[in-house]
């Protein structure tokens, strides 16, 4: 079976700076695929490369057995779409929801853009009246179902998630990844998640890949992780350090 | 709460519209309601909907003819009954051409606007999203025109384009956009980074649809501001040349050229240049005010967010 993302000795590099080192790896379809890492482990510059959005100097990322080349085409972002972390800041403060969700189906040239706002803003549990709202009358939980009912509305098949419930407290990240779960189901979505929070890691994916400055650490099943079959010290650390702070370890 | 008891405030005001009308126009009473807040501001914006006012209507409101005077009787007239402003040298009377020459002065103005911030705002914007070697080539070309000072800049144009009104008006035009390109292409820089933009990106917008649908609409309201405070400048400068023989030409009732004819006789008969000096200072003053008030009340970071 083609995967639906490969991977290829990715390099990234911003002037001198190696963001990401040679990364490698293969997603299949509908699968749930998870990158964590402290900050600045490349992990979000891994999702900005597959998206277009970082200067990869070396390396392949191959979708559905297509080749991407330097430019993305229209057909690329029908079938790729992502989520940003920060819900302040992904949605354009002059625009409407509705004029949010309209600008992608214009874009593509969809017809029957009624229809499909509706119902794309239905699908992320957000009531018919929010329609017209700007984004500052929203709240973090609400900006975020938008900014995920804009990424879905093109249809894609692959959804890149850059960390999109850090920024939310906790009881609307629980919300927020239920939704993003129950989508993944309906719609056999297949997903890279972005994440420093193991185990919200743990809960969303299959497989995780484990990063630190810009390389691959190791890659392991959620499974494996859950139940501390790490073979790194570096992975072990983080486990650590997820459990929170104990004083007598400080 | 049925939308039938909904008083008009309060559908304007509703934080659920129903339609894009409705957002719109909920969106455009908050700025209304900030604008009005500000006294000075609801004075300038009075003002210049006087000189509309005035502009639209002026062959109803002129006493007397702009141009033809009664040079036997009437010249150099102090300001009574007859006369309310007085009358010029050629016997005219002069409240009738300052109500003229406001179609003129609103004239100049309008123009130089839509013509010097279209341009600002493209160069600018154009400038500040594509970057690399289109941004030098673009704001090199914007300081060259910003190292020449405006009235000399425009003085030339005028020169080698010959006098007039329209060439003046495309004189100031064209030395008025660089200052506008300088703020669009500010703007421009703070949100082309943005997420929201670079979501945009993600949906596979082209450039020219990111910077015409997206970061333009980001950069007018500074620019709406800064145009109406400029606009003062644009009047003075119309009449400096005017004033200098290079604008309006004779016997068109241009308010610079007035007070340059008046000049002659400015210490027996005051009232010939006092009266259109008064008149730009006046419409002038109401630009200012009027600019400060859309400043307070389209500035994004006040905007109640």
């Amino acid at each position: 079976m083609t995967p639906a993302l490969a991977i290829d000795g990715l390099s990234v590099e911003y002037d001198d700076f190696v963001a990401l080192d040679d990364v490698s790896l293969t997603v299949a379809p509908g699968e749930s695929f998870g990158l964590v890492g402290e900050s600045g482990s490349g992990k979000s510059t891994l999702l900005r490369a597959v998206a277009g959005l970082a200067p990869v100097s070396s390396g392949t990322i191959t979708v559905d057995g297509q080749k991407l080349g330097a430019k993305r085409d229209k057909a690329f972002y029908r079938k790729v779409q992502m989520v940003f972390q920060d819900p302040y800041g992904s949605l354009h403060p002059r625009q409407t929801v509705d004029r949010l969700l309209l600008e992608p189906l214009a874009i593509h040239g969809f017809t029957g853009t009624e229809g499909r706002i509706i119902r794309a803003l239905d699908e992320v549990g957000l009531p018919a009246s929010f329609r017209f709202r700007y984004s500052h009358q929203l709240s973090g939980g609400q900006r975020q179902r938008v900014a995920i009912a804009r990424a879905l509305i093109l249809e894609p098949s692959i959804l890149l998630l850059d960390e999109p419930t850090s920024a939310l407290d906790a009881s609307v990240q629980a919300e927020v990844l239920n939704l993003l779960e129950q989508l993944r189901a309906t719609r056999n979505l297949t997903f890279v998640m972005v994440s420093h929070d193991l185990a919200v890691v743990t809960h969303m994916c299959d497989r995780l890949m484990v990063m630190q400055s810009g390389r691959t650490v190791e890659e392991l099943a959620s499974s494996d992780l859950a139940a501390r079959r790490v073979t790194q010290d570096y992975t072990r650390g983080l486990l650590t350090a997820s459990a929170g702070f104990r004083r007598d370890s400080a | 709460m049925s939308e039938a008891t909904m008083t008009r405030r309060e559908w304007l005001l509703t934080d659920r519209p129903q339609s894009r009308l409705q957002a719109r126009l909920g969106r455009a009473y908050v700025a209304w309601r900030r604008f009005t807040a500000n006294k000075l501001a609801v004075i300038g914006l009075v003002i210049i909907l006087g000189l509309v006012f005035l502009a639209i209507f002026a062959p109803l409101l002129a006493p007397h003819s702009p141009y033809i005077g009664d040079l036997a009787k009437a010249r150099l007239l102090a300001p009574g009954a007859g006369h309310w402003l007085g009358t010029d040298d050629q016997g005219r009377d002069i409240l009738s051409r300052l109500i003229y020459g406001s179609r003129l002065t609103l004239q100049v103005v309008l123009l130089v606007a839509v013509i010097a911030a279209p341009i600002g705002l493209l160069v600018g914007t154009v400038a500040g999203y594509a970057g690399g070697w289109v941004d030098a080539v673009l704001m090199r070309i914007t300081d060259i025109f910003l190292a020449f000072p405006k009235l000399v800049l425009a003085l030339a144009f005028v020169a080698a384009l010959g006098p007039g009104i329209g060439n003046a008006i495309i004189a100031i035009a064209i030395t008025s956009w660089p200052p506008y390109a300088r703020i669009a292409r500010a703007e421009t820089l703070t949100v082309r980074n943005s997420d929201y933009i670079q979501a945009v990106q993600l949906m596979g917008a082209s450039p020219w649809r990111i910077v015409l649908r997206h970061i333009m609409p980001l950069c007018i309201s500074s620019l709406i501001v800064r145009v109406t405070l400029d606009m003062a400048g644009i009047i003075l400068t119309a009449a400096g040349l005017g004033f200098l023989g290079l604008g309006a030409q004779p016997p068109l009732p241009e308010w610079g050229a007035m007070i340059a004819s008046g000049r002659r006789f400015i210490l027996d008969q005051w009232w010939v240049a006092a009266a259109p000096g008064v008149a730009i200072l006046i419409v002038s003053l109401g630009f200012n005010l009027l600019g400060d008030g859309l400043r307070d009340a389209l500035d994004p970071r006040g905007s109640g967010q």
